[in-house]
């Protein structure tokens, strides 16, 4: 049996280092990557929370069952929609700057 | 004592913990984009324990499979070097840093102190796929139909954007 304060914690470390990615890297390509990781500790911990209720008994609580894992689709769903038209929008910068690195992408309008 | 449970557990938050500091780490994004796709695939080990077996498969198929294809071909594509560093701001490294480690101590105290409450036994999955597919047709009907909308716009906005501008008509010489 793990806690669930446990998994909590994972979670909580891989939006931390997903936000320090996003502030520190300079290519624009791992910023993408950084808000990737982000999603993913949420997505931990809406599956660690799904299994707690599950156990927990949620449904006397007027908790769907298993909604949590329902939710994790959708942040899935918005994760692609988001890494396509992000990529989309990486290629479009990449053809009129000629550069990756986001210190030199300060301009709207070339 | 330790069940085989919190082993599991350990082990593969290990690989989590190692994949996101290796992201950090890495200067080359295609490193970077091979430690987060170890992430993913550890992350799916997490939901398995976790009782989420087919939300696991959807892990590996989509994040670990398709989205990294993305990332991946995208890296190819724009020939994406090693990046320079940038100096950061002072600001940030004398007040971040110490309130960051501050953060994260209050953080984990506060949850850790609660840690009574037990996660889902082992081996009771109850995250097959034949209930998430009543809970996706029933209760989550309208949000399921609505993402269906944004994946189309998505797809739209993708091609619209990183299709080629069209080349300017060479202009009309007017006598």
């Amino acid at each position: 049996m793990v806690p669930l304060s446990y998994y909590l914690v994972l979670s909580g470390f891989l939006f931390a280092c997903g936000v320090a990615g996003f502030l520190i890297k300079r290519n624009i390509i791992t910023i993408f990557m950084s808000i990737e990781l982000m999603l993913n500790g949420v997505n931990l911990s809406f599956v660690a929370f799904a299994a707690h209720w599950h156990a927990a008994g949620g449904e006397t609580h007027g908790i769907v069952p298993l909604s949590g894992q329902v939710f994790v689709f959708f942040v899935m769903v918005v994760a692609a929609a988001e890494a396509a038209v992000g990529l989309a929008i990486i290629i479009a910068v990449y053809r009129t700057r000629e550069t990756l690195n986001v210190d030199q992408v300060n301009l709207l309008k070339l | 004592m330790l069940s085989i449970h919190l082993i599991l557990f350990l082990a593969f938050g290990a690989v989590c913990v190692a994949g996101a500091v290796n992201l950090l780490a890495q200067t080359h994004p295609i490193n970077s984009a091979l430690s987060l796709i170890a992430v993913m695939a550890a992350l799916a080990g997490e939901y398995l324990l976790l009782g989420a077996e087919f939300v696991a498969a959807v892990q590996v198929i989509v994040y670990a499979g398709a989205i990294m294809v993305l990332f991946v071909f995208t890296i190819m594509l724009l020939n994406a070097g090693e990046e320079e560093r940038t100096k950061g701001s002072r600001v940030a490294v004398s007040f971040g840093i110490p309130g960051m480690l501050l953060g994260s101590i209050l953080v984990g105290w506060v949850v850790l102190r609660h840690s009574g409450t037990e996660a889902v036994v082992a081996g009771a999955l109850p995250g097959d796929p034949k209930v998430i597919g009543q809970l996706l047709f029933h209760e989550f009907l309208l949000p399921f139909e609505i993402t269906s909308v944004l994946i189309l716009i998505a797809i739209m906005g993708a091609v619209v954007l990183a299709s080629k501008p069209p080349t300017a008509p060479a202009r009309k010489v007017v006598d």
